[in-house]
């Protein structure tokens, strides 16, 4: 490492915890779309479902505590304060949305009174009155938000390809899983 | 590649930060020189057409596992779709079993489960059940009739707050061995638009060409129904396993044996004005006394089928009674809890687990689409109402 204010990466456990959260949603959006359109897998893939969301819902705070006592890399100097903007922005969403989807989604199934088993017979008490008037909009919030995370991870992944492979400004290194020394 | 230039005032940034981030750094702590010199427009354009092509790709994938691409494969959505072209929409009410009545009571097991399954619900001791009395099809207004089928859906809280919760019918066993089967069945018995019934020929080519269903159609015709719900026994159909407190995995199946004398049902036909009879004759009953059912789990041999609900297991397969079950109170689902509960079969506590039936997993499915689309209904009376269960 160089001295205090070259730090061109984010810390180790900032990028461990951003690559196991990359791998856990990437599942959950896969597992999500296909569960439900699925009969013979779909006992199998609710059951992962569950679980990995309010693993996702752990991880999320970790990370947004860990990041309140950790130093940023900077951004690359050639983003505008504009792209900044966007990044930020962005960024605000994708942590909104990985907080929000898994609370919605336990909050739908509390609102049903539907138990939320979690491994053998641990289970997670319900969080909301039983209505399933509720339970209708929440399952459709649960829906549009989950297509709102995959639009927003499409744009995540297409700005990076693009500071990657176009603008070639080491955006990426900043994140990447593995070492890389201020030059 | 010029940079477009930006108003600086316009785009503030140290108001755009989130609220805990450190100051941004200025941009001297990131040197321009070491950068790549920029992309000439052509290859810029190239490689911008391979993220979009990769994008396009991710997202054809995502909508290729969400089924997009194959429209003739059964999803929960079509199926339940067949069960509303056969039978139509009653805003609020299930798509099947729609017509039913609520009760509650509580279960007794007796302990002589525990060997079979860890699970708490076969430990000694009381634990309540909310339940729900059904007969099939979709239509909420249905004349009672002792032909059709009886569901008894059921719920058990379990004092580690566990839940178990079973669909039965008191068919011994299922006509359809995979859900494709009872789609096709749903599909076939349609009533043609011309005459009102369904069409006989795809009947018969149904038949044809589902010979387990006619060897199942042929053994539920063999059991005469029973008079009534209070003295009708109930089937898990579907089997499962029991995993024990070693981890040992048994299959299993279970039914509901009732503790009234059963009579065959009356066969002298017709003569039925009331549309509720039957519903009427149970709330007579349990008002009179609490209705009790015995639940005996039927134990498989390695030899024995668990994946073909269509095939009863042989006779003099050990069985163990559990418990008993006691249903002292009714209600209309217009007060009923049942009416908001999803009697999904896969809802178990550890200690039970789906067996490799093909249907568990697609009932599963298709009493969550079923749920959520009349969960979101308005709510329209129950041919069983609270006056009917008061009177």
């Amino acid at each position: 490492m160089g001295m205090a204010g070259e730090q061109r990466q984010f810390t180790v456990l900032m990028r461990i915890l951003h690559w196991l959260m990359a791998a856990m949603v990437l599942t959950m959006l896969g597992i999500g779309v296909a569960m439900v359109a699925s009969l013979g897998d779909y006992h199998r893939l609710v059951s992962i479902h569950r679980p990995l969301g309010i693993a996702i819902l752990i991880v999320v705070v970790i990370r947004f505590v860990n990041r309140q006592f950790s130093t940023l890399p900077p951004f690359p100097a050639s983003m505008s304060s504009r792209e900044r903007f966007v990044a930020h922005a962005s960024e605000v969403l994708l942590y909104t949305l990985l907080f929000v989807l898994p609370l919605v989604g336990w909050g739908m199934l509390s609102a049903a009174r539907f138990p939320i088993a979690l491994y053998g017979p641990l289970h997670l008490p319900p969080i909301l009155p039983h209505s399933v008037m509720l339970y209708a909009f929440l399952r459709r919030t649960h829906t549009v938000l989950a297509y709102l995370l995959f639009l927003a991870f499409i744009a995540h992944f297409g700005a990076i390809l693009f500071h990657t492979l176009v603008v070639r400004d080491g955006l990426f290194s900043r994140m990447a899983p593995w070492r890389v020394d201020a030059r | 590649m010029g940079r477009p230039q930006v108003d600086m005032t316009m785009w503030d940034p140290v108001a755009l930060r989130w609220p805990w981030s450190d100051p941004l750094p200025s941009d001297s702590t990131a040197s321009v020189e070491k950068q790549p010199a920029p992309l000439s427009g052509g290859r810029a354009l190239v490689r911008l057409g391979g993220i979009g092509v990769v994008l396009l790709l991710i997202a054809l994938g995502f909508f290729y596992l969400g089924g997009w691409f194959s429209p003739n494969s059964l999803t929960p959505a079509r199926f339940v779709n067949a069960f509303e072209r056969a039978d139509g929409v009653f805003s609020g009410f299930r798509r099947n079993h729609a017509k039913g009545v609520g009760v509650s009571g509580y279960f007794e097991s007796n302990g002589q489960g525990a060997r079979l399954s860890k699970a708490v619900v076969f430990q000694s001791g009381r634990m309540p059940v909310i339940g729900r009395f059904s007969f099939g099809g979709g239509d909420p207004h249905v004349a009672d009739a002792p032909t059709m089928v009886r569901g008894l859906g059921l719920q058990f809280l379990l004092p580690d707050g566990e839940q178990w919760r079973t669909a039965m019918v008191n068919l011994p066993v299922f006509p359809f061995q995979t859900p494709q089967d009872f789609y096709d069945n749903l599909v076939a018995s349609q009533p043609d638009p011309k005459t009102g019934k369904p069409d006989p020929e795809k009947m018969a080519a149904f038949a044809a060409s589902h010979p387990a269903t006619v060897r199942a159609i042929a053994l539920i015709q063999s059991h005469a129904p029973s008079s009534g719900f209070d003295n009708s026994a109930f089937n898990s159909l579907n089997a499962f396993r029991f995993i024990d407190a070693a981890g040992t995995s048994i299959p299993v199946r279970w039914s509901l044996a009732p503790v009234e004398p059963v009579v065959a049902m009356s066969t002298a036909g017709g003569g039925q004005t009331d549309k509720n009879y039957m519903f009427d004759a149970l709330i007579a009953s349990i008002l009179q006394h609490p209705l009790q059912w015995r639940l005996i789990i039927t134990i498989g041999k390695p030899e024995d089928p668990t994946n073909d609900a269509t095939v009863a297991w042989p006779d003099g397969r050990e069985q163990v009674d559990v418990g008993t079950l006691t249903l002292d109170h009714i209600e209309s689902e217009e007060t009923s809890l049942a009416r908001d509960i999803n009697f999904d079969p896969l809802v178990l506590p550890s200690g039970m687990a789906p067996s490799d039936d093909p249907l568990l997993s697609a009932r599963s499915a298709i009493y969550s689409q079923s749920f959520t689309r009349r969960a979101g209904e308005a709510k329209t009376p129950s041919a069983i109402s609270a006056a009917e269960v008061g009177k």
